[in-house]
């Protein structure tokens, strides 16, 4: 035991603390397995540790000790590696797929935590050594409530209004609204996809938003997110009841078109509206210099 | 090369209309025609695309 012992425990445990908050098991349905989560919680327990390791060393003057945290670094990607290439495994085995966008959001989030809990650590023992044991468990709230406010990112319903709008076919073709969707040709499927199928219309909210849902990765979230909650009318060998999200080009509006199993359309509204914005997927073209004049 | 949309098969009523390539199936009416593209559908795992009222197309998507 020396001086530095209590300051480096309480680092260790806030950060590890932080990491399990962050560890949420919802609708996405991953990490699901107990193993899959005690991976992730030595691995925040292990980004804990360096983190509260870097100031001791700092202080003891054991400067070379700071470049651990470089191999903390190349673990860490390890870890984007890991999830991104287990999710790509499974995600051929999905009846609607999540995508290859949503699969780096989610990814990439992995890494991004175990940053956050080597910074939480580090903070908590920095603030410990330097003040005293209630400074130190003062800025660990702070930090766990930026950590939980940096962690929910933007939902879709702060981008686009949602409507339901009735499907039909004109012709062989199946439309919501105005958009077209795809081609259905034998007049059962048509029954069928008139029965079960659900449309609703995305209307951007202003001209920056056009090209994040445009996004295929982000229509593929949407979709699968959908798929997921209210369940999907399909199997494996029916590929043309498919979900599906086509584009207005002239408005910029995406038609969804989705197959739930439950049909409440308050339900599918507000399912649709916490649809995570993917970060990949955001563009800010108003940013531009070139948009900057228009306003 | 990986093919990523292939007809595999035409089913028609109208034989004037179609030649070449995919397999051709000839039916007699509308009725076959739907019977023949559902069996072929769920037999290919392809989607029946409908290109006019006496020609329907399976597609691998």
């Amino acid at each position: 035991m020396n001086e530095y012992t209590y300051p480096m425990l309480l680092g260790v445990l806030v950060g590890t603390f932080t990491r399990i908050a962050m560890l949420r098991t919802d609708y996405r349905q991953y990490p699901t397995y107990l193993h899959g989560k005690i991976i992730h919680i030595a691995l925040g327990f292990i980004a804990a540790g360096l983190g509260s390791v870097a100031i001791p060393a700092i202080m003891e003057k054991q400067f070379t000790a700071v470049t651990f945290l470089t191999i903390a670094a190349s673990q860490f990607r390890d870890v984007r590696n890991m999830e991104r290439n287990t999710l790509t495994e499974i995600d051929g085995y999905e009846l609607v797929s999540r995508g290859k966008s949503y699969i780096e959001g989610i990814a990439v989030a992995f890494e991004g935590r175990n940053y956050i809990v080597m910074f939480t650590s580090f903070l908590v023992t920095l603030f410990y050594l330097i003040y005293n044991i209630w400074a130190a468990i003062a800025i660990s709230i702070v930090t766990f409530l930026i950590s939980k406010k940096l962690m929910s990112g933007g939902k879709l319903k702060d981008l686009v209004h949602i409507e339901q709008e009735e499907i039909h076919f004109e012709g062989a073709g199946l439309y919501i609204g105005n958009i077209y969707i795809m081609n259905i040709g034998i007049p059962d499927r048509q029954k069928e996809i008139l029965e079960y199928g659900m449309g609703f219309i995305l209307t951007p909210k202003s001209f920056n938003v056009r090209p994040t849902i445009a996004n295929l990765g982000q229509r593929q979230a949407i979709l699968h997110d959908i798929s997921t909650i209210m369940g999907v009318y399909r199997d494996s060998g029916t590929p043309a009841l498919v979900p599906l999200i086509k584009r207005d080009l002239r408005s910029g509006k995406i038609g969804v078109f989705v197959l739930p199993q439950d049909r409440n359309v308050e339900k599918a509204k507000f399912v649709i509206g916490s649809v995570p914005i993917l970060e990949n997927a955001i563009r800010l073209p108003n940013e531009s210099k070139a948009n900057k004049g228009d306003e | 090369m990986k093919i990523e949309k292939m007809i595999l098969a035409v089913i028609t009523t109208n034989k004037q209309k179609v030649d070449g390539g995919a397999p051709i199936f000839l039916c007699e009416d509308k009725q076959e025609m739907d019977q023949v593209a559902t069996d072929i559908e769920a037999i290919m795992d392809g989607i029946s695309h409908a290109l006019s009222e006496e020609m329907y197309i399976i597609v691998k998507h």
